[in-house]
């Protein structure tokens, strides 16, 4: 049995390690540490990296409560927010690189691109409703929202759904990598539909 | 936070400064003493070429060269567009080992008065080659600057004596799913083709490449021969040609079956016709290292600047609906 000072002291600190190590390995790829070479296109590698990191870490957030359903024990819960504001780091890291390194703050040109490129425009919206998510996360946020707090958290859905949208509307032809960030995705929310009409038959 | 205007940001503040200069004085002093042989050999000095790669000898300058400094090596043969070997970028050059460049042949047919199959000699080997300095923009809008070394298109065309039916030349890759890992799914439709007007495969600047940095091209380049057509998107420009055929109607190209309202036969650099889902109106130009993060995007030219030589082509025609 795992100790709630075990999870504060260990395990947690284990799973931000974890979360972090992407950003690391992206830092000693940018100081050309051991050989390791960002390309010859470093500013699209970051970008590109950090969206698929933060994507990556969202689905990892929305695998939680169905791992607790399959294991029976509530241990995945305590890993949700921590594994959600992982994601929207990245995610907000992926904006900034867009925004500054790859169109160095040209905000028309930004403008332009979000209104008039869909697949901006959603992966844009999903970084933004994001925000009021990453906001709201800590316990007095959620007690001063009561009920509200669920129903607004559970934009994370949606903001799922628009990331691997962007991602699969971005690739220019090979579509494997984003229809498979897809199928986890349809897999993730299929549970819980599953979940919910097994719960209303029972009632 | 202060970020510097894009504008200030030379050329020199990004390749290493021995690189810069050497090139600028090796280009002066071959301009001076007209054809020289100094070069190609004088780019492969400055930069870190592996000895694998084959020097090519005889390689002259061309005066259709840009004068925009080139990339380096490892930058042109590590970040490439070659979907038989794979869609990712690194993946040509990791995955283009196996690849057996020679013997070479190409298949010549159509409308010509000389068809046939000949290997690589009889089609490169009596022409001189030469090394051109050209922009190569991708549709994706990045772009490069690449010391290629060939031959022009039309030189080689007119030996095989295309006959007045032929209005235009398709250009085929090679099949090789043994050797080309990429080939082994149906990304694209396989066999790669490709197509131009005469007038364009008769241009001047048109090249049949079979080199860059003064050696032989390596595998995830297009070895052993390539087409490129400077002034179009980088998808025009066909890697390891097996087939040329002389045709008197347009022929089908991959891109262009694969998302035709993405991508057209002409497929030239225009910076007012946007790609549907992105701009074309600036690019980057790639440029690795932590000392060009900040540099900024650059406007794209029309016919990636070079116009001049070749907007006459399209007089007529309007570029928005044949883009």
């Amino acid at each position: 049995m795992v100790t709630q000072r075990q999870v504060r002291l260990f395990w947690r600190p284990l799973a931000h390690l974890a979360c972090a190590l992407p950003l690391i390995y992206l830092l000693l790829e940018l100081a050309e540490v051991g050989g390791l070479r960002l390309g010859a296109n470093p500013q699209l590698a970051i970008r590109d990296f950090l969206g698929e990191w933060g994507l990556r870490l969202l689905l990892v957030t929305l695998a939680m409560t169905p791992l607790r359903w399959i294991t029976g024990t509530p241990w995945p819960l305590q890993y949700r927010r921590l594994l959600g504001l992982w994601s929207f780091a990245y995610l907000a890291l992926h904006f900034v690189t867009y925004f500054l390194l790859d169109r160095s703050l040209d905000l028309p040109v930004i403008i332009e691109d979000i209104v008039k490129r869909p697949f901006i425009t959603i992966g844009f919206l999903a970084v933004v409703l994001l925000i009021p998510l990453a906001v709201t996360s800590t316990a007095g946020w959620r007690r001063r929202l009561g009920a509200r707090w669920l129903t607004l958290h559970r934009l994370v859905y949606p903001i799922a759904i628009l990331g691997c949208w962007h991602f699969y509307w971005l690739v220019k032809k090979d579509v494997r990598e984003p229809l498979i960030y897809c199928g986890i995705l349809a897999v993730l929310l299929g549970f819980r539909v599953w979940q919910a009409r097994r719960r209303a038959a029972m009632t | 936070m202060l970020i510097r205007k894009p504008t200030d940001i030379k050329p020199s503040d990004i390749t290493a400064e021995s690189v810069f200069l050497n090139r600028r004085t090796l280009l002066r002093s071959a301009g001076f003493l007209g054809a020289s042989t100094l070069l190609p050999q004088a780019h492969a000095a400055d930069e870190e070429i592996p000895a694998k790669y084959k020097r090519l000898t005889g390689v002259r300058p061309s005066p259709l060269s840009t004068k925009d400094a080139p990339n380096r090596f490892d930058e042109i043969s590590g970040y490439n567009n070659f979907y038989e070997f794979g869609t990712d970028k690194a993946d040509p050059a990791a995955e283009s080992g196996r690849f057996r460049p020679q013997p070479w042949k190409v298949k010549i047919d159509g409308e010509a008065g000389i068809t046939g199959t000949f290997d690589y000699d009889s089609i490169v080997k009596p022409h001189a080659l030469e090394e051109r300095i050209y922009r190569f923009r991708c549709v994706e809008a990045w772009s490069m600057v690449i010391p290629w070394v060939g031959i022009p298109l039309g030189e080689v065309l007119k030996r095989y004596n295309p006959t007045s039916k032929a209005r235009y030349v398709a250009f085929e890759t090679v099949v090789r799913p043994a050797e080309m890992p990429g080939q082994k799914y149906p990304i694209l439709d396989w066999p790669y083709v490709e197509g131009l007007t005469m007038a364009e495969a008769m241009h001047p600047l048109t090249l049949l490449v079979v080199g860059v940095y003064g050696v032989e091209l390596p595998n995830q380049n297009g070895a052993p021969l390539r087409l490129i057509v400077p002034w179009k998107y980088g998808f025009k420009s066909i890697k390891s040609l097996v087939r040329i055929s002389f045709r008197e109607k347009q022929p089908p190209t991959t891109w262009n079956i694969s998302a035709p309202d993405e991508y057209g036969f002409y497929a030239n650099v225009n910076p007012a016709v946007d790609h549907p889902r992105w701009s074309q109106a600036s690019e980057r130009r790639v440029s690795s290292g932590v000392g060009s993060l900040f540099a900024s995007r650059q406007p794209t030219l029309p016919f990636n600047g070079y116009a001049a030589q070749v907007a006459s082509l399209y007089k007529g025609l309007d570029l928005a609906r044949n883009f």
